[in-house]
C-alpha cells in the first residue's frame, strides 16, 4: 500500500507490525505457494505411477532411448545451482554485495546450461521420431493396415544400409539402432514420450520462470534493494528454486532409470 | 451527506485509482460487480436452457446450440460465481476487519487475484465467438479430447488461470488469518465466518492444483495427442474422472462452506443469542475439508470401478453428513427460544438450511451405490446439486448481501424488497428443482435436448419456476440500486451484529480501524 513505515533503515507496509512480522508472513505465503507446486506436480506422478505399472515394457523400451548422461549431466547442474542459490542467499544476509552477485548469476548460468541440454535431448528426439502421441506417426499404413510411426520409417531406411552407412548418414550408432528397435516392437510406445515430454516440459517451464525470478532479485542486489535487513525475495526465489530442482530429482530416476 | 467523513470509498477518486486498489475493501467489491456481471450471463443461458425445454423436441434452437448453453451455463456458474463468489467478494471485504487487521497479508496478491479472475473469464468467454465447446462443465474426456473442437483449448485454458486466481485467494486468507489477527484475538475467538473462510482457503490450496494439471493434462492431450486419455493410445478416459473429482469433489465445499460461514453470522445477529456450540460449528468446518478430499468415487459409482471402492466411497462420503448435521443443529439450537428477526437476511438464512437440507438428504440417496445405478445421470442429480448448490450457496450470498450492504456501502438495503426478492427466489427455487427430483425418478437423462412427451408437464412447471427466480435476482438486483440511492443511513451497527466489522464506521475508513483493537473476549457474546 502507498503508505510505507519506515523502522530499522527499511520499508514494511503499513498492515504489518514490524519487518519482522512481515518477513514471517511472506515465507508462509512463499512456503504455501510451493505446496501447490508439488501437489502440482504430483498429479503428473500419480499418473505417471498409474501407467506404468500398467504397461511396463512401454516404459522400459522407452526409458531406454532416453540419454542417462545427459541426465546426469543436468542433475548435477541442478543440485549445483541448488547449491550456489544458497550460498547466493546467505552472501545477501551477510551483505557481501558482490560475491552474491556472483552467486546469482552462476545459478543464472546452470538454469542456462540446463535448458541446452534440454535443448539438444529435445531435437534429438524430433529428430529420430520418439516424440509424442499424435505426431509419433507418419501417414502410412503398414501391410496391417496400422499407421506407420516415425521411428518405424527410420528404421526401415536404416535396415537398408550398412552398419557403417547407418552412422554416416542417419547419425545411428548401434546401441540407439537396438533401442530404437526395441522400442519399435513395442504396442503403445508414443505413450512414454508423451509422459517425458508434459513431465520435462512442465519443469522445463518452472526453470525457465525460475531463471527469470533470480534475474530478478540479482537486480535488486545490484541495485542495493536488498541486503542483510531485507532479503524475503532472494530467499523466496531460493526456496521456488530449491523446488524446481527437488522436483527434477524425482523426475530424473522416473523417467531416465526406472523404466 | 452534511459533514463529508473521510472513508475507504472516498480515500482517492477515479476508476483508475479503482483498477490499482490495494484496498481490500475496494477489491471486494470489484469482485462484487465482475461476479454479478457473470452470475447475470450465466444466468441468461440457464433461462435460455429451461425455455428450450418447455415443450419436446426443438422449441427455440438446434441441439448443438443447446450443448453450447449449457455448458456456458455450468462453467460460468461454477467456475466464475459459486466458487469465487462468497469467498471473494464479502471475504475479501469482511475477513481482515473481523479479525482486527488493517488489510489482507498481500494486497498486491490480492489485486493480482481479481485481474486473474478477469483474464481467465476473457479468454474462457472469447470461446463464445471461437469454436464450439459443447462439453458441459465437467470437460469429460473422450469426448473433449478426441471428439469436439479445439474451442476446449481456450475454455480449459481460461479455467485453469481462473484455478490461480482461487489459489491465490486462499494462500492470502491463510496467512492473513494467522498473521494479522488483532492482540486477544485467538484462534478460538475468531468469528465462524472467518473460520469458514479459512478451511475454505485450506481446500483451495490443495484441491486446485490438482484440477489445474488436470486442464494441462487435457490440453495436452488434445495439442500433442500425448495418449493418457485416449484409449486407442493406450489411454484411459476414465482417469480424467478421476482427477477431476479429486479436485471437484472438494470444490463443492469450497462452494459450500463459505455459505455457512455466512449462515453461521446471521443466525448469531438475527436470534439474538450466543451462537450455541461455537467449537464444534469451527472444527466442523475443518473436519468436512479434511473428509471431502476422500470421497470423489461416488462420482463414479457406475465407471466400472470395483465393488470395493464403491462401497468404500459410499461408506466415507455418508460421513460428511456427521459436521454438515452437527452445524445445522447447532444452528437451530442458537435459533432455540432466541428472539429471532424474520428480517430479509434471516428469511434467507432459513431458506439456506430448508433447501440445504433438501440437497443434504437426496445426496445420502446419491451416495448410496443402489440406488445411483438409478439415479446416476439423471435430473434427480441436477435436482440434488442444485438443491446444495443454488439453494445453498446463493441464498447465503444474497443474505450476505443485504446483512452487509450497511457496512459496505454506508446504506441500508429495502427490507421489503429483500423480503419480496426472498419470495420469489424461494418459491421459484423449489417450483424448478422439485418436479427435477421427480423427472430424474421417472428416467429423464439429464443434458439432453429433448425428451419424451411423458415428462412435458413437469418440465413445463420447472421452466415456469425459472422465470420466479429469475424474477426474484432481478428484485434483488433492483434493491442495490434502490438502496444506493435512496437508502437510509446505515449507522456503525443497524442490527446490533457483535463482530468486530460493527465496531467501526460505515463505510469504513481507508485502513479499517483508528486503533488497533484489543480482544478480550469471543465472538456472538449477547447473553
Ligand atoms: C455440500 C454441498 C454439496 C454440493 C455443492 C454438491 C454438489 C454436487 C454436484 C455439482 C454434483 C453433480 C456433479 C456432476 O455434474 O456430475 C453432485 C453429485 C453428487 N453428490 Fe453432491 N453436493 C453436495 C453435498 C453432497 C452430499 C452431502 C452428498 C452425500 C451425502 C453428496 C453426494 C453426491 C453424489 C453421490 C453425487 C453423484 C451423483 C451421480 O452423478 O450419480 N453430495 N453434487
Ligand atoms: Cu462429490
Amino acid at each position: 500500500m502507498s503508505t510505507a513505515n519506515h523502522t530499522g533503515g527499511f520499508h514494511h507496509a503499513h498492515h504489518f507490525d514490524s519487518a519482522e512480522h512481515q518477513y514471517e508472513s511472506s515465507k508462509q505465503g512463499i512456503w504455501l505457494f510451493l505446496v501447490t507446486e508439488i501437489l502440482m506436480f504430483g498429479g503428473l506422478f500419480v499418473g505417471y505411477s498409474i501407467y506404468h505399472s500398467l504397461y511396463p515394457q512401454v516404459f522400459h523400451a522407452g526409458s531406454k532411448q532416453l540419454s542417462v548422461v545427459l541426465g546426469a549431466v543436468n542433475t548435477v547442474v541442478l543440485l549445483f545451482s541448488s547449491f550456489t542459490m544458497a550460498l547466493g542467499i546467505n552472501y545477501v544476509q551477510r551483505g557481501l554485495k558482490n560475491k552474491a552477485i556472483i552467486a546469482l548469476a552462476v545459478t543464472i548460468a546452470c538454469a542456462a546450461i540446463f535448458m541446452v541440454v534440454k535443448f539438444f535431448e529435445y531435437t534429438h528426439k524430433f529428430h529420430v521420431g520418439t516424440v509424442p502421441g499424435k505426431y509419433a506417426y507418419t501417414e502410412e499404413l503398414n501391410a496391417s493396415g496400422e499407421k506407420v510411426t516415425k521411428v518405424g520409417a527410420l528404421l526401415a531406411e536404416a535396415n537398408k544400409l550398412s552398419v557403417a552407412e547407418r552412422e554416416h548418414k542417419l547419425h545411428l550408432d548401434e546401441t540407439e539402432y537396438e533401442h530404437l528397435t526395441l522400442l519399435e516392437r513395442t504396442k503403445n510406445w508414443p505413450l512414454f514420450f508423451g509422459f517425458y515430454f508434459v513431465m520435462s516440459g512442465i519443469h522445463g517451464l518452472h526453470v525457465l520462470a525460475g531463471a527469470f525470478l533470480i534475474f530478478w532479485v540479482l537486480l535488486k542486489v545490484i541495485k542495493n534493494q536488498v541486503g542483510p535487513e531485507y532479503y524475503t525475495p532472494v530467499e523466496g526465489v531460493g526456496l521456488f528454486w530449491h523446488v524446481v530442482d527437488l522436483i527434477w530429482i524425482y523426475l530424473f530416476p522416473l523417467l531416465y532409470l526406472v523404466g | 451527506m452534511a459533514h463529508e467523513q473521510h472513508n475507504y470509498l472516498n480515500h482517492q477518486k477515479g476508476i483508475w485509482s479503482w483498477l490499482t486498489t490495494l484496498d481490500h475493501k475496494r477489491i471486494g467489491i470489484m469482485y462484487f460487480i465482475a461476479i454479478m456481471s457473470f452470475f447475470f450471463l450465466g444466468g441468461v443461458f440457464a433461462l435460455l436452457v429451461r425455455a428450450e425445454l418447455f415443450t419436446p423436441g426443438k422449441t427455440l434452437f438446434s441441439a448443438d446450440v443447446y450443448n453450447r448453453m449449457m455448458t456456458y451455463h455450468g462453467a460460468i456458474m461454477v467456475f466464475m460465481v459459486i466458487v469465487p463468489g462468497i469467498p471473494a467478494i464479502f471475504g475479501n471485504f469482511v475477513l481482515p476487519i473481523m479479525i482486527g487487521a488493517k488489510d489482507v497479508a498481500f494486497p498486491r496478491l490480492n489485486l493480482m487475484s481479481w485481474y486473474m479472475l478477469m483474464i481467465g473469464a476473457a479468454i474462457t468467454g472469447s470461446t463464445l465467438f471461437l469454436e464450439n465447446v459443447d462439453t458441459g462443465w465437467t470437460f469429460y474426456t473422450p469426448y473433449s479430447s478426441i471428439k469436439t473442437g479445439m474451442g476446449v483449448i481456450p475454455m480449459v485454458l481460461g479455467v485453469f488461470i481462473i484455478g490461480f486466481s482461487s489459489i491465490l485467494t486462499g494462500l492470502n486468507f491463510i496467512v492473513t488469518t494467522h498473521k494479522l489477527r488483532a492482540p486477544g484475538m485467538t484462534m478460538n475467538r475468531i468469528p465462524l465466518m472467518v473460520w469458514a473462510l479459512y478451511s475454505t482457503a485450506i481446500l483451495q490450496v490443495l484441491a486446485t492444483p490438482v484440477l489445474a494439471i488436470t486442464l494441462l493434462l487435457l490440453i495436452a492431450e488434445k495439442t500433442l495427442g500425448v495418449g493418457i486419455f485416449d484409449p486407442q493410445l493406450g489411454g484411459d478416459p476414465v482417469l480424467f474422472q478421476h482427477f477431476f473429482w479429486f479436485y471437484s469433489h472438494p470444490a463443492v465445499y469450497i462452494m459450500i462452506l463459505p455459505a455457512m460461514g455466512v449462515i453461521s453470522e446471521l443466525v448469531a445477529t438475527y436470534s439474538r443469542k450466543i451462537i450455541f456450540g461455537y467449537t464444534a460449528i469451527a472444527y466442523s468446518s475443518l473436519a468436512i475439508a479434511g473428509v471431502s478430499f476422500l470421497v470423489w468415487g461416488h462420482h463414479m459409482f457406475v465407471s466400472g470401478q470395483s465393488e470395493f471402492a464403491g462401497v468404500l466411497f459410499s461408506f466415507i462420503t455418508m460421513l460428511v453428513g456427521v459436521p454438515t448435521a452437527i452445524k445445522l443443529f447447532n444452528w437451530i439450537a442458537t435459533m432455540y427460544k432466541g428472539s429471532i428477526r424474520l428480517d430479509a437476511p434471516m428469511l434467507f438464512a432459513i431458506g439456506f438450511m430448508f433447501l440445504f437440507t433438501i440437497g443434504g438428504l437426496t445426496g445420502v440417496y446419491l451416495a448410496s451405490t443402489g440406488m445411483d445405478v438409478h439415479f446416476h445421470d439423471t435430473y434427480f442429480v441436477v435436482a440434488h446439486f442444485h438443491y446444495v448448490m443454488v439453494g445453498g450457496t446463493l441464498m447465503a450470498l444474497m443474505g450476505a448481501l443485504i446483512y452487509w450492504f450497511p457496512k459496505v456501502t454506508g446504506k441500508i438495503y429495502s427490507d421489503l424488497l429483500g423480503r419480496i426478492s426472498w419470495v420469489f427466489i424461494f418459491s421459484g427455487f423449489n417450483v424448478t428443482f422439485f418436479p427435477q427430483f421427480i423427472l430424474g425418478n421417472m428416467g429423464m437423462p439429464r443434458r439432453y435436448y429433448d425428451y419424451l412427451p411423458t415428462f412435458t408437464e413437469l418440465n413445463q412447471m420447472s421452466t415456469f419456476g425459472s422465470w420466479l427466480i429469475g424474477t426474484g435476482f432481478l428484485v434483488g438486483l433492483f434493491g442495490v440500486f434502490h438502496a444506493l440511492m435512496k437508502g437510509k443511513e446505515a449507522g456503525n451497527n443497524p442490527f446490533g451484529g457483535k463482530t468486530l466489522e460493527w465496531t467501526i464506521p460505515s463505510p469504513p475508513p481507508h485502513e479499517n480501524f483508528d486503533k488497533t483493537p484489543v480482544l478480550t473476549g469471543g465472538p456472538y457474546e449477547y447473553r
